[in-house]
């Protein structure tokens, strides 16, 4: 007898569960890499980190998720996530329980993950300042020189 | 009370703006005190530049019984030495009772208000915004007619010259029509026509001067710079062919007034200059009591 795999069952196969962290569901697909970057979690960090992309998934065709045991993501740092995948989900995990489950939400002003993409900016020199973002509805419009990032924000994060 | 700070005309709303030329227009027909700002000092913090500006800010506090405090050439300063901005903003703002800076940097005087203890008024930075400019401007336009649903041209380049982009942001909050005539290139910036177009302003792009002129309440003019061009020969070309002449302000209706923030090139041929329609050394000489209205703005 054949058995399909279900999206949910391919899903558990790809990552195990983890006991103690953070599960960051439902990334837009493709970005989990960017998500990764954004949270400044780089090749050097010591928690075990998971990252599956292209999952398939009923609600969104197909997604992406990145765990990180053993550590704890707080608001801010996950609201950032809200600038390239407004969908995504998180999950606090303690003792293999999901204990907190929150979407994410976009902040008015980010600091300090994004650089200003005009080489004439104040914020691209060596001034005490982080960068500054006011996220309006059009794009992302730098606090100092007025610059509006409408697209390919990926490519600007610090 | 928060630290008040001029750093772009984005910052104000018309009733800012009119309440601010109304003050202008007092002062300038002499019903101000002499004595409002005694003993009170202004930094003039240039790292650029500059003529009109600069001596007409200090001519506004000298004006109001203040005196001016500034550091020469920039090679003669601590920025010179590497010192970053920040930290000369905030060693000035303990010998100044307000700033007014003009940096190469975009968004330099939003940094200098951060760290200031003291009002900051942006006087130009970089490509960015230089809003005392754009309030003489509007000034001037008001001492010939109400600004509401004027007609105004800009012509030259559009694409680097901060005065004409603060300019037209501000005339949105008249309900302003917008000619433009600027060569290949040097157009106003998308990002800009958008952010007009959506608060409702009409834009209309023109070939030649000569199809603009009889339509147009003022025609605002800026110098198109030699540098952004590949040779001498195409400036020439280019230059010539938006130069203002007196035959051409034959075909331009009565009340149409020139205005252009100079210095001048050769954009402005020197016989317009006594021609009822030139209005650029009054629009120069406006700079002291708008200048002089912002000062009291922020400083009493």
């Amino acid at each position: 007898m054949t058995h399909t795999i279900t999206a949910d069952e391919n899903e558990r196969l790809q990552i195990r569960r983890i006991k103690n962290g953070t599960v960051i569901d439902h990334i837009d697909g493709g970005e989990a890499l960017n998500v990764v970057k954004i949270l400044g979690i780089t090749g050097t960090t010591q928690e075990a980190l998971s990252i599956a992309t292209n999952v398939p998934s009923r609600d969104m065709g197909r997604k992406d998720i990145v765990k990180l045991t053993n550590r704890e993501l707080s608001k801010e740092e996950v609201d950032r996530i809200a600038l390239i995948s407004p969908h995504a989900t998180i999950n606090i995990i303690r003792n293999f329980k999901v204990c907190e489950k929150k979407g994410v939400e976009i902040p008015t002003i980010i600091k300090g993950i994004v650089r200003c993409p005009n080489p004439g900016c104040i914020s691209n020199t060596n001034e005490p300042i982080e960068s500054k973002f006011r996220v309006l509805p059009k794009g992302l419009c730098c606090y100092y020189c007025d610059w509006v990032i409408t697209k390919d924000l990926t490519s600007n994060i610090i | 009370m928060a630290t008040r700070h001029i750093i772009s005309i984005g910052d104000f709303d018309r009733s800012g703006i009119d309440r601010l030329l109304d003050h202008a227009q007092q002062i300038d027909s002499k019903k101000y005190d002499r004595n409002a700002l005694n003993g009170k000092i202004l930094a003039v913090l240039f790292f650029e530049p500059s003529t009109r500006t600069r001596m007409s800010f200090e001519s506004a506090i000298a004006r109001l019984g203040g005196t001016s405090l500034s550091v020469g050439s920039v090679d003669a300063c601590s920025i010179a030495k590497g010192e970053t901005l920040a930290d000369t903003i905030r060693v000035v703002s303990g010998y100044a009772d307000a700033i007014v800076i003009r940096h190469p940097k975009e968004g330099a005087a939003r940094l200098a208000a951060e760290f200031a203890t003291v009002p900051v008024i942006n006087a130009g930075d970089g490509a960015g915004q230089h809003p005392s400019q754009t309030l003489l401007d509007l000034y001037t336009i008001r001492q010939s007619m109400p600004i509401d649903k004027i007609d105004l041209a800009l012509v030259g380049d559009l694409r680097y010259g901060r005065t004409a982009h603060s300019l037209a942001s501000a005339l949105s909050l008249y309900n302003a029509r917008l000619h433009t005539l600027s060569p290949t290139g040097l157009e106003l910036p998308d990002t800009l026509v958008n952010e007009l177009t959506d608060k409702g302003m009409e834009i209309v792009n023109h070939e030649s001067i000569e199809e603009m002129i009889g339509l147009v309440d003022v025609l605002y003019v800026t110098r198109i710079q030699r540098e952004r061009f590949p040779d001498s020969a195409s400036y020439f070309n280019v230059a010539s062919s938006y130069r203002i002449t007196p035959e051409l302000l034959n075909e331009a209706k009565e009340r149409l007034i020139v205005l252009h923030p100079l210095p001048r090139v050769d954009e402005i041929d020197p016989r317009v200059d006594e021609s009822p329609h030139a209005r650029y050394f009054e629009q120069s000489k406006n700079g002291v009591p708008v200048r002089m209205a912002m000062l009291m703005d922020v400083m009493q």
